[in-house]
């Protein structure tokens, strides 16, 4: 039971790892947390079903599809909204992508209504695999994989490319960053671009499992940030670190505690990290200047 | 002209005859009103009354206390369910149980207070956000709350006579909006409303003049969840029915865009906002039904979206709306208003 509970978690975990990867580099960069990522997500996972489904692309046509239009989406919401604020506070950025939130949510409504809908995955959710005391669907280990995958190639982005390493400069410093030649303002939307394809995979990896509506992200999103309040919000090893813990406690409260109330764990860890150690498990502690 | 030559001439609630005048003569003609307009019209401004509530709750937080809220669906939905569950499970009549309703609501704000100590900006706006979608959880989940059926709102009876119609809902939803707005505007000009507004605009300042910063921040949250909490409770009798997915999300930051489009900080904002807002949401639920531009929107669904969709249109406008405003008057409509104000008095010049 307990192995069980923990393999599962971890499969959730990772999703919530991803979106929390996706909410962490662009609060590194705009210093806003993105409301919007969930609808962000969820209308990219809505591209490739309609890919998939309604033109018949093969599955690796309609993904790459999918993550082109998340970028493009990403790219258009920076440069025409965020960028265009005058003098911004944190209020005024939070509220933009909270608009973010509300034009994704009423264009995903309106096209796709409110029916539900099977997104087609070429990896089943029922052929199991057995790994000693616990069980584990094709799915879940692909998302596993998927995700780990993905963070490597995260890491080596951040590490030796050149747009990366710029991306790590412009989050520590963009004035420093921008006399040294950087562009700045492009550098932003190419964190957005990439933001929301981390957003778009996780989506595309949770629609097979719950069913594509136009709430898909809603609770994800909420867990993304609880994960990243979780692992710290400045830190990106802290983020995906975090999508696991939650993904593992969650289930663990659901399996010993009371599955109704599951989705509450969320909440309360927020509220308990940020009571007790506001910088999250793994980073820095961060002092405000006055 | 404006000139305050002591204190408690800058503390009174209207400060000068004509705007006692201009104060009686609308609450003349909001009393006059239903008895002119149409059921759907009084209906309307029931809607708009409870959402002028909650928008100048919302505000006292947001606008005033400079703390964020994601979460205020929770404190309506809060303020709903107690409301009617102390009617039909103890038997308290229709105000008392408002008030339990709203006192259970500004108590969970107090609650929420607690970690909005330590927080700020971002984490706040995360912490709030997970308050209102574990809410609406809660009580989706709990048999007492009807789960996701809903409850029932029961008949208001004040002794023998039954609030049984809109319009004898008017008269009560407005009576306890008018006392609200006129507590929020006392509120503000007292030394609470100050301390609020020294928090906004520098907590440390606030703390080292002598602002007791727990105090007044909790304070700050309970307020605002009580002016939520009894709008949550009078909306649960004027649709007469509620279930949690009336209360998502979504509803939250509907209420924050009342606020942002009102103005941040000011309650003829937040009335303003209540007001037009409840307007536009109401005209776009039925959207197709509007001359051209409806039937546009109904070809155009027809040939890229859908139909049955089309409602969701508010949403996006809202949205669109949030981010216009926000980029290109944070002052809302009240700033609006304040602009065309002052150009008309010194007109030619």
């Amino acid at each position: 039971m307990l192995s069980q509970l923990i393999v599962s978690g971890l499969s959730f975990g990772s999703l919530y790892a991803l979106v929390a990867l996706a909410m962490v580099i662009i609060y590194k960069t705009s210093e806003v947390p993105n409301f919007g990522q969930g609808e962000m997500a969820m209308l990219s996972t809505f591209v490739a079903f309609t890919l998939l489904a309604t033109h018949e692309y093969s599955f690796i046509v309609s993904f790459v599809g999918a993550l082109l239009f998340a970028a493009a989406l990403g790219v258009f919401l920076e440069f025409t909204f965020l960028r265009r604020a005058k003098d911004p506070n944190i209020l005024s950025l939070i509220l933009i992508t909270l608009g973010f939130e509300m034009i994704l949510y009423g264009l995903a409504s309106w096209k796709w209504g409110a029916d539900q809908r099977d997104f087609p995955f070429p990896v089943s959710d029922f052929d199991l695999i057995n790994l000693g005391p616990a069980v584990m669907s094709y799915l879940n280990l692909a998302t596993i994989l998927i995700t780990l995958v993905l963070m490597l190639m995260l890491f080596l982005f951040f590490r030796y490319t050149k747009v990366g390493i710029a991306m790590k400069a412009t989050q520590q410093n963009a004035m420093a960053a921008r006399i040294n030649g950087i562009r700045t303002n492009r550098i932003l939307s190419i964190t957005w671009a990439l933001s929301s394809m981390i957003g778009a995979v996780a989506g595309m990896l949770l629609a097979p499992i719950a069913t594509l509506d136009p709430n898909l992200m809603l609770d994800p999103l909420l867990k993304g940030f609880a994960s990243a309040v979780l692992g710290g919000m400045t830190s990106l090893v802290g983020a995906a670190l975090g999508g696991y813990i939650l993904g593992i406690i969650e289930n663990l409260f659901g399996g010993y505690v009371s599955l109704e109330f599951k989705s509450i764990v969320a909440f309360g860890i927020i509220v308990l990290v940020l009571c007790f150690k506001p910088s999250g498990l793994f980073a820095r502690h961060y002092v405000r200047k006055v | 002209m404006d000139m305050k030559r002591d204190y408690y001439e800058d503390i009174q609630l209207l400060d000068s005859k004509v705007l006692w005048f201009w104060f009686w003569m609308l609450m003349a003609s909001l009393a006059a009103f239903p008895f002119m307009a149409p059921n759907y019209y009084i209906y309307m401004a029931n809607y708009m009354a409870i959402h002028v509530i909650v928008t100048l709750g919302l505000n006292i937080l947001v606008g005033y206390t400079g703390q964020i809220s994601l979460g205020h669906a929770g404190f309506f939905a809060i303020g709903a369910y107690i409301t009617v569950l102390s009617m039909t499970a103890l038997h308290l009549p229709f105000l008392l149980a408002l008030i339990v309703g709203a006192l259970v609501s500004a108590l969970f704000g107090f609650i929420l207070g607690l970690p909005a100590l330590r927080l700020e900006g971002p984490y706040l706006a995360i912490a709030t956000l997970g308050f209102g979608m574990a809410i609406t959880q809660v009580i989706g989940r709990w048999e007492i709350f009807g789960g996701r059926m809903g409850l029932q709102a029961p008949q208001i009876t004040f002794g023998p006579y039954a609030v049984d119609s809109d319009r004898k809902m008017y008269f009560l939803i407005v009576t306890i909006a008018v006392l609200l707005v006129l507590a929020g505007r006392n509120l503000m000009k007292t030394r609470v409303g100050r301390a609020f507004i020294a928090i906004r605009d520098s907590d440390i300042a606030a703390e080292t003049m002598g602002v007791n910063l727990v105090y007044y921040k909790t304070l700050a949250f309970a307020v605002s969840a009580f002016y939520a909490g009894i709008a949550g409770g009078l909306y649960a009798f004027m649709l007469g029915f509620i279930n949690p997915t009336t209360f998502n999300f979504i509803l939250s930051i509907y209420f924050l865009a009342f606020v942002i489009v009102g103005g941040l900080g000011s309650i003829l904002g937040s009335i303003m906002g209540g007001i037009v807002m409840t307007w536009l949401l109401l005209e776009l639920d039925k959207v197709q039904e509007l001359p051209y531009l409806g039937q546009a929107l109904i070809a155009f669904s027809e040939k890229w979206m859908n139909v049955a969709g089309l409602p969701n249109i508010a949403s996006i406008i809202f949205g669109l709306i949030i981010i216009l405003l926000v980029v290109f008057e944070p002052l809302g409509l009240y700033g609006f208003w304040i602009r065309t104000k002052i150009y008309w008095k010194t007109w030619p010049f």
